[in-house]
């Protein structure tokens, strides 16, 4: 949120008149935000991705808006917004498959899409689609694409057998895609994403329509990724991978950026310490949030439930609670933060 | 681009092709052998002899022709819209270092090479049906190739701008089928009337059936200099505009 202050006051000028309104309540909010106490001296390197500005138009249509961000070396930014809120095209921007209207985008600080090619040969990218050939086996997937990359041929065949062990797909090296189970495939396409040693890894969803058994392996493989101080930027609609993985996480909405910051600090800034959701009759809950308002809360009544927010410890409360129907008492995660501040409307583009 | 990139995806399709390998020559060489054989030995038994080659013998470096433009258009259509779509290929390609022009060049490369691999079997097979062709005809590969190079770079044009499959039936139906018929395999050109011939003459099939022949035969009656400069310029400008729509198509 360092970076997007600054970098947002420098495009203030050129795009004012139309985005003067979102800067300004952006701005704000960032200012009320304490900067998060464990940054290291990063500050003094070049960022690995750094981005001003950026907006696209499709015809009428402003998908990204003016949006500025920042990936320091070694961390990993969790991309989150409802679908259609501009993730995947910035992602493509970045890749250099989308073309920009504005903005200005530096990788490794090099100029894109300028030096794409340059770029991209050290960037890893999971795709959201799978896109493995699927007449291939898994071993020639991998061949093929170490080519790309023109990565010599013993080189290839040595990462292509750590890789394999490390995703636990060597017992399938020649089997054929079509055979592969969903988590094998995801699997595959990170080990694909791996091929060239990326300094940078691009997740777009990198465990969608996985069951947990699935997820989790990719989870832990991702976070020994990142112990070894891979660069990552991961877009995921699992609230829980990205606060599993990410260091600082950025909500896009709209194509806007809505915050950006560390998540533990944004969801005790924005959401608060805790949450109780309880569940009950329109007289009970009417009666429950007179006795909350005596504590420092936010309340939302969504059917027949209610959402205490409370940003100071309410337990003296749980009393009250007794007597409606049922209740759980949670920490406030990134979910509530997601919700709050891109509502609870459903987002069909 | 980066010098010969797009080798490596012509070794990508060339590495899933080792897998179909049986399939794919059959679709693309069973119709010009069966065309020779009820053509050319159905129907030209009985028929006076052309241009003094026996119908057989006419219509034979024609269909060698054909068979590289039938097998380099299809590649480029059904094979290539379904890389773009079906199995992203293209996609996963374009996160790797490798550009829309390596990509371009690497598809239509491959399905000339699969043309011209069509063409040299159809020639191989020529000597069974009594035709032997002159030593000459090696001077004919690269202009089989250079066909090939054309008929992807049509193919390709059509996929940057299909929708669907069935986009592609307007291609075969309007444009393969009647460059078949019309191309002067079947018939010779120069003795229509001249607007006729003159119009056949610019088809893109004409130029290459007449080389063919040429070669075949060894028998350079007609001049070949302005046929293959006016393939190579409608070569360039049909990989030229597939890339251009290509470009459109994939980077938003």
């Amino acid at each position: 949120m360092r970076i997007f202050l600054g970098r947002a006051e420098a495009v203030w000028p050129r795009e004012w008149w139309r985005e003067g309104l979102a800067i300004g309540y952006s701005g704000v909010m960032s200012q009320t935000i304490p900067q998060p106490e464990s940054v290291p001296d990063l500050s003094k390197q070049p960022a690995v991705v750094s981005v001003t500005g950026l907006t696209k138009r499709f015809g009428e249509r402003l998908v990204v808006d003016n949006i500025s961000f920042a990936i320091q070396r070694g961390q990993c930014v969790g991309f989150l917004g409802p679908n259609g809120a501009g993730k995947t095209t910035c992602i493509n921007m970045l890749l250099g498959l989308v073309e920009k209207n504005a903005g200005e985008i530096r990788i490794f600080d090099l100029e894109a899409p300028r030096f794409h090619r340059e770029i991209k040969a050290r960037i890893g990218v999971v795709p959201q689609a799978d896109s493995l050939d699927p007449d291939l086996s898994v071993e020639e997937n991998l061949r093929t694409y170490a080519g790309y990359f023109r990565i010599p041929r013993r080189l290839a065949r040595e990462r292509i057998k750590e890789l394999l062990h490390f995703f636990a797909l060597h017992n399938r090296r020649d089997e054929i895609i079509e055979h592969l189970s969903g988590g094998q495939r995801r699997r595959l396409l990170l080990a694909r994403a791996l091929i060239n040693e990326p300094q940078l890894l691009i997740l777009d969803e990198p465990t969608i329509g996985l069951d947990p058994q699935a997820r989790h392996l990719i989870w832990e493989r991702l976070a020994i990724l990142q112990a070894q101080g891979t660069t990552m930027l991961l877009t995921s609609h699992y609230l829980e991978e990205v606060s599993r993985l990410s260091q600082q996480v950025l909500i896009l909405d709209h194509g806007q950026v809505v915050v950006q910051g560390a998540p533990r600090q944004l969801i005790m800034d924005f959401v608060g310490l805790e949450v109780f959701e309880v569940e009950g009759t329109a007289v009970e809950l009417d009666g429950l949030e007179a006795s909350f308002r005596q504590c420092n809360a936010r309340l939302e009544r969504v059917g027949d439930r209610l959402y205490v927010y409370a940003r100071e410890d309410c337990s003296r409360l749980i009393k009250v609670m007794g007597e409606a129907g049922s209740w759980v008492r949670r920490p406030a995660n990134l979910e509530d933060l997601f919700i709050q501040l891109t509502g609870r409307s459903l987002r069909e583009t | 681009m980066n010098g010969f990139s797009f080798w490596t995806i012509w070794l990508r399709n060339g590495r899933v092709w080792k897998k179909n390998i049986l399939a794919t020559l059959i679709g693309n060489l069973g119709q010009p052998l069966l065309f020779l054989l009820a053509m050319g030995y159905g129907l030209g038994r009985d028929m006076a002899e052309v241009e003094g080659l026996t119908y057989l013998q006419f219509i034979a470096p024609g269909l060698v022709a054909s068979a590289v433009m039938y097998s380099a258009a299809l590649e480029t259509t059904y094979g290539s819209y379904t890389r773009l779509t079906v199995q992203k290929t293209y996609e996963a390609i374009l996160m790797t270092p490798l550009g829309v022009v390596d990509l371009v060049l690497g598809e239509i490369v491959w399905g000339a090479s699969k043309g011209l691999l069509a063409g040299i079997i159809m020639l191989l097979a020529l000597p069974l049906f009594g035709v032997v062709p002159s030593p000459w005809v090696i001077a004919l590969l690269p202009m089989l190739f250079l066909s090939g190079m054309f008929f992807s770079a049509f193919g390709l044009i059509m996929t940057a701008l299909a929708r669907n499959y069935d986009f592609f039936n307007y291609f075969t139906s309007l444009v393969i089928t009647p460059l078949f018929l019309f191309s002067g395999i079947f018939f010779p050109v120069q003795t229509m009337a001249p607007p006729v011939r003159g119009f056949l003459e610019m088809l893109p099939l004409t130029p290459i059936v007449s080389l063919a022949r040429i070669f075949s035969y060894g028998r350079f009656g007609e001049p070949i200099l302005l046929k293959i400069l006016g393939s190579l310029l409608a070569t360039g400008c049909a990989v030229w505009l597939a890339g251009y729509l290509l470009r459109r198509r994939l980077i938003q």
